[in-house]
C-alpha cells in the first residue's frame, strides 16, 4: 500500500495503528486499544488465519524490530493489515469498540444513505460474511434497513469480515436511542403526472404486507410507529383529486410516438 | 474534458461536455427549431430570445470570433455528503468572460432554457433513443443497493419545475431513487430530466432485461431461493402458475422490480441468528423491498373478480387474507379503497385500521 514501508528504518516506532487508521481508504476503521491487542484471549484462533502472525502482531503493537528484507517486510505489513482487520471485527462489538464506532457514526464517517427518501441518514459498515475473503464491506442504513455499496473504490476493496455481520445490529441493541424513525415515504414512478400502474400495484401490495406486519406486532404487543403516524389522525378520508394510473407497454410507446 | 481547439464547438456540445453534465443528451437543433417543442418556455426563462440564440450559436449583431476562455476548474470533490443546493448554475458562470454581467445573465438563462428543452427532448422519440444509447454505455452509473446487483440507473427529477431538487437516479430494479455518488451532480437541476422520463423509458424499451446479470454467478444462491419460494407459494395457491405469464400490469414479470422479493431483502442477524421482528430493534422496513413470489397477486382486476365470484358463494380462506370480502360487492368500491389507501401512505401517512388488515397475510 502506501508509504509506510519506505520510511521504516528511521522511525517505525511511530505508532503503526495511528498510521493505519489515518491512511486514505481506512476511514471506516477505529483504533483498537493497546490493552485489547495485548490480551491474548482476544486473539484466540487468529494465528491460524494470518501469515507471520507474531511479526504482524508485533508490528501492530509497535514492537517489531526484526531486521529483514523488503520482501519479508511487505509480507509482514500485509499480514498486519489483515490481522488488524480480523481483530477489529471482534473489537467493535466490545463496549469500548462500540462507543468508538458510535462516535464515527455520529460524524457520518461511513457516509450517508444514498436513498433519497432516507434524507442522508448516516450509514454503518458491515460484512455479509464473518469469514474473510468472501465479500467486500457494505454499508447499512438503519432507516431503510437495507445495504449499499460504498461509493468510493478505495472502500469497496476492504474485506467485509473486518466489520462482520453482527456489529451494526448490536450497536442499535446497545444504543436503542440511535435507532432512526422509520418512514413510509417512497418514490412513486409517474409518467406525465400519472402513476405507473405496475409500480403502484406493487406499492399497494407492499403496503398490505406492512399493515399485516403491524397487525402481527400489535397482536404481540410490540409498538410500531412510523413517522407519518403522528400527524395522521383522520382515517379513511380519500383525498379528492383522483389519481389515475397509466398502464405500461404499447400505450406508453404510443404516447412517445405521438409526440 | 474536451474544451479543445479552435474548431468552434457548438454551445450545446460544450455545455454537455462540462464536468457534471455527463447525464445530458445533446438536444438536436431540429428539435429546438421546432417552435412547438418550446411552447410555454418563453415565460419561464428571462432573456429568452438571447438565450435561445446562444444555444443555437446564432451570433447576435457583433460577430466576433473571440478568445474563448474556457477554464475547467476540476474539483473532484469526493467529500462524502457535501450539501451544495444553492450552488446550481455555477457551471455557466465560467464559460465566457467577455462582457461580464449581461453575458452571464444570458448564459445562465441559456442553461435554464436548455435544461427545460432537454426535459422535453428526452421524452420524445428521438431523445429517448439518445438516452438509451447513454444508458447502454452506463453513463448514468448503477444502483448503489447491494441487492440490485449493479443494475443500470437513469437520471430523473422529482419535480418538473426548476429550482426544487437536484438530479436523482432511478433504479428500475428496486423502483427507488438515489442521490448520485459524485457531488458534482448535486449542482444539476432535476427538472432538466423531469419526472416522466425514468418510467417512460422503461415503458418504451420493454425488451430491456433490467435484471441483467442477476441470474449469473453471485446471485445464483439468491435466485435459487427466489425460485424455491415461488414454487412453494405456487403450490400453496394451487391453480395459478407463474411460468406462462408474459405480462403483469403491462410489465414482463422478469422486469418488474427484479431486485426486490425473497432473497433480495436484507435480513438482520446477530451471530448468525435472525433479529426477530418482535425485538425492539427488529426489522420494520422489509415491506419496502418485498415483491410477491407469485406475481399474479398483483393483478388486482383479476383478483377482484375472482374474489367477487367466490364471495357470492363462499369465501375461500386463502383469498380472505387479501381482500375485505365482507364488503365484497361493488367493483369501484375496492379500487377506490386501494387508491385512497395508497395515497394516504404517500402523503400524510397511513391510518390505523386499513380495510385490508385481516392480520394473517404472509404471517410466518
Ligand atoms: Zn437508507
Ligand atoms: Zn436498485
Amino acid at each position: 500500500m502506501d508509504d509506510f514501508v519506505s520510511d521504516t528504518d528511521s522511525d517505525y516506532t511511530s505508532y503503526w495503528r495511528d498510521w493505519f487508521i489515518s491512511s486514505r481508504g481506512n476511514e471506516y476503521f477505529c483504533e483498537i486499544d493497546e490493552d485489547y491487542l495485548t490480551d491474548r484471549f482476544n486473539l484466540t484462533g487468529l494465528n491460524a488465519d494470518v501469515q507471520y502472525y507474531q511479526y504482524a502482531l508485533d508490528l501492530i503493537t509497535d514492537v517489531f524490530d526484526v531486521d529483514c528484507d523488503d520482501q519479508l517486510r511487505d509480507a509482514v505489513e500485509k499480514s498486519a493489515r489483515h490481522l488488524y482487520g480480523l481483530v477489529h471485527a471482534r473489537y467493535i462489538v466490545t463496549t469500548r469498540g462500540l462507543a468508538k464506532m458510535l462516535e464515527k457514526f455520529k460524524k457520518s464517517d461511513f457516509g450517508k444513505c444514498p436513498r433519497v427518501m432516507c434524507d442522508s441518514h448516516p450509514l454503518l459498515p458491515m460484512g455479509q460474511s464473518d469469514l474473510p475473503g468472501n465479500s467486500p464491506v457494505k454499508l447499512y442504513c438503519a432507516r431503510c434497513e437495507d445495504i449499499y455499496n460504498p461509493k468510493s473504490s478505495r472502500h469497496s476493496v476492504i474485506d467485509g469480515a473486518y466489520f462482520g455481520t453482527s456489529f451494526h445490529n448490536i450497536l442499535f441493541q446497545v444504543y436503542p436511542t440511535m435507532l432512526p424513525s422509520k418512514s413510509l415515504r417512497r418514490y412513486e414512478p409517474r409518467v406525465f403526472g400519472f402513476k405507473v400502474h405496475a409500480a403502484a400495484a406493487l406499492a399497494r401490495w407492499q403496503d398490505e404486507q406492512r399493515e399485516a406486519m403491524r397487525e402481527r406486532l400489535k397482536a404481540a404487543k410490540v409498538d410500531v410507529l412510523f413517522e407519518e403516524d403522528e400527524d395522521d389522525e383522520e382515517e379513511g378520508e380519500p383525498v379528492s383529486d383522483e389519481d389515475e394510473e397509466m398502464d405500461v407497454g404499447e400505450q406508453g410507446a404510443a404516447l412517445v410516438a405521438a409526440k | 474534458m474536451s474544451s479543445s481547439s479552435q474548431v468552434t464547438e457548438s454551445w450545446i456540445s460544450s455545455f454537455c461536455g462540462l464536468l457534471g453534465h455527463e447525464y445530458f443528451a445533446e438536444v438536436t437543433e431540429d428539435f429546438i427549431e421546432d417552435d412547438f417543442n418550446l411552447t410555454g418556455l418563453a415565460s419561464q426563462v428571462p432573456m429568452y430570445k438571447e438565450a435561445l440564440e446562444m444555444i443555437l450559436d446564432v451570433e447576435p449583431e457583433e460577430d466576433e470570433e473571440d478568445e474563448e476562455e474556457e477554464e475547467e476548474d476540476e474539483e473532484d470533490d469526493d467529500v462524502l455528503g457535501e450539501e451544495r443546493r444553492g450552488g446550481y448554475r455555477r457551471a455557466g458562470d465560467r464559460r465566457h468572460l467577455r462582457m461580464a454581467s449581461d453575458v452571464s445573465v444570458v448564459e445562465s438563462s441559456a442553461e435554464l432554457l436548455y435544461g427545460l428543452i432537454h426535459q422535453r427532448f428526452i421524452t420524445s422519440r428521438q431523445g429517448i433513443q439518445h438516452m438509451a444509447e447513454k444508458y447502454e454505455l452506463q453513463h448514468f452509473g448503477t444502483c448503489p443497493r447491494v441487492h440490485c446487483n449493479s443494475c443500470k440507473v437513469l437520471p430523473v427529477g422529482l419535480n418538473d419545475s426548476p429550482g426544487h431538487e437536484t438530479v436523482k437516479l432511478f433504479c428500475p430494479s428496486c423502483l427507488d431513487v438515489y442521490t448520485p455518488p459524485n457531488s458534482r451532480f448535486q449542482a444539476v437541476d432535476g427538472a432538466f430530466f423531469g419526472t416522466t422520463f425514468g418510467s417512460l423509458f422503461f415503458m418504451t424499451f420493454t425488451d430491456l432485461d433490467i435484471g441483467g446479470g442477476r441470474r449469473s454467478a453471485a446471485g445464483a444462491a439468491d435466485a435459487l431461493m427466489a425460485i424455491q419460494a415461488a414454487n412453494a407459494e405456487a403450490k400453496g395457491r394451487g391453480s395459478t402458475s407463474n411460468a406462462n405469464i408474459t405480462s403483469i400490469n403491462g410489465v414482463a414479470p422478469h422486469n418488474l422490480a427484479p431486485g426486490l422479493g425473497v432473497g433480495n431483502i436484507y435480513e438482520p442477524r446477530i451471530y448468525g441468528f435472525r433479529v426477530s421482528e418482535r425485538a425492539r430493534t427488529g426489522p420494520r422496513m422489509k415491506w419496502l423491498r418485498m415483491r410477491p413470489a407469485d406475481i399474479t397477486e398483483l393483478d388486482e382486476t383479476r383478483r377482484f373478480w375472482e374474489e367477487r365470484e367466490q364471495g357470492e358463494k363462499k369465501p375461500d380462506d386463502d383469498d380472505m387474507t387479501m381482500v375485505d370480502v365482507q364488503r365484497g360487492g361493488n367493483p369501484v368500491d375496492k379500487r377506490k379503497k386501494a387508491v385512497a389507501r395508497s395515497r394516504r401512505t404517500n402523503g400524510s401517512g397511513i391510518g390505523g385500521g386499513s380495510p385490508m388488515d385481516t392480520g394473517s397475510i404472509g404471517a410466518g
